[in-house]
């Protein structure tokens, strides 16, 4: 392990992160809702209920973020690292994954975590250590 | 109003994420490359979120309603079974490969890269399948 000093940011990663933990504690009071973006894709992708039209504007909202970044700060740094098959066998596996898994970084990271929820430090222990895994065996075993 | 609400807080959040770095693929794979060089700042991502989310989450563990008047709907179910382990393992290997997991996904979409919109369909498909492995149950 060599420390990444030259990439590494803390003070904007510690504000970002704060902002998310404002956002999903907003919701949950003001709502009782637990803002895990796979659970919403997930439920507005099966039948409508009651609440499809709260989770499909939190997701707008989402989805209007960028849209004002881009207008106020320009574009974010972004840089992609996978080719297209590979960005297809991610998303299968995200998409199912966390459909089976009931959550993602978000719902079991963010919100599952700061409830101390027993099924979620597990389910984020368990993505941290494929994440960690699959980056070792792509980058240091197959030396992708 | 919880429709405005539901609106605020996915905006802060997509701010969050973009603020944060979780929205560049290369950043959250300097993350999880613990082995290579290491950038340790989505650690502090996370940290930064549950120290802010704690206080309210702890609150909503204790009421029946929230402040708008409607039912907490907190996941109750206490089982560690193979469907979570499992799942959260291979949601794991797909956040590996690409350095994209469900929210900075959605992100990524206006930002008009192509690889995002490629990720978002394969992650769509995934759910639909899921969807249809669970109504022939």
């Amino acid at each position: 392990m060599t420390f990444d000093s030259l990439h590494f940011t803390p003070w904007s990663a510690l504000a970002g992160g704060a902002l998310i933990g404002l956002a999903a504690g907003l919701w949950v009071v003001a709502s009782g809702r637990i803002a895990g973006i796979s659970g919403l894709l997930g439920s507005l992708l099966g039948p409508r209920d009651s609440a499809s039209g709260e989770k499909a504007l939190f997701l707008l909202g989402l989805l209007a973020a960028p849209v004002l970044w881009l207008l106020l700060a320009g574009q974010p740094g972004i840089e992609f690292k996978t080719g297209a098959l590979g960005l297809i066998v991610a998303g299968l596996l995200v998409g199912i994954g966390t459909r089976y898994g009931a959550g993602c970084t978000s719902g079991h990271g963010v919100c599952g975590v700061s409830r101390l929820s027993p099924r979620s430090i597990i389910a984020t222990l368990c993505f941290m250590f494929s994440g960690f895994t699959t980056v070792f065996v792509l980058r240091h075993l197959l030396g992708n | 109003m919880k429709k405005l609400t539901a609106f605020v807080a996915g905006l802060l959040f997509g701010i969050g994420l973009l603020l944060s770095g979780m929205t560049n693929p290369a950043k959250v794979l300097g993350f999880l490359d613990i082995a290579g060089l290491w950038d340790p700042s989505l650690a502090l991502v996370m940290i930064g979120a549950i120290a802010v989310a704690w206080v309210p989450f702890h609150w909503a563990m204790k009421q029946k309603t929230s402040l708008l008047g409607l039912p907490m709907q907190l996941p109750v179910s206490r089982e560690l079974d193979r469907r979570l382990i499992g799942g959260s393992l291979l949601f794991g290997v797909g956040w590996g490969i690409a350095g994209m997991c469900p929210g900075p996904a959605l992100v990524l979409l206006p930002t008009g890269h192509w690889q995002a919109w490629v990720f978002v369909i394969a992650m769509l498909a995934g759910m639909l399948i899921f969807n249809v492995l669970q109504t022939r149950r």
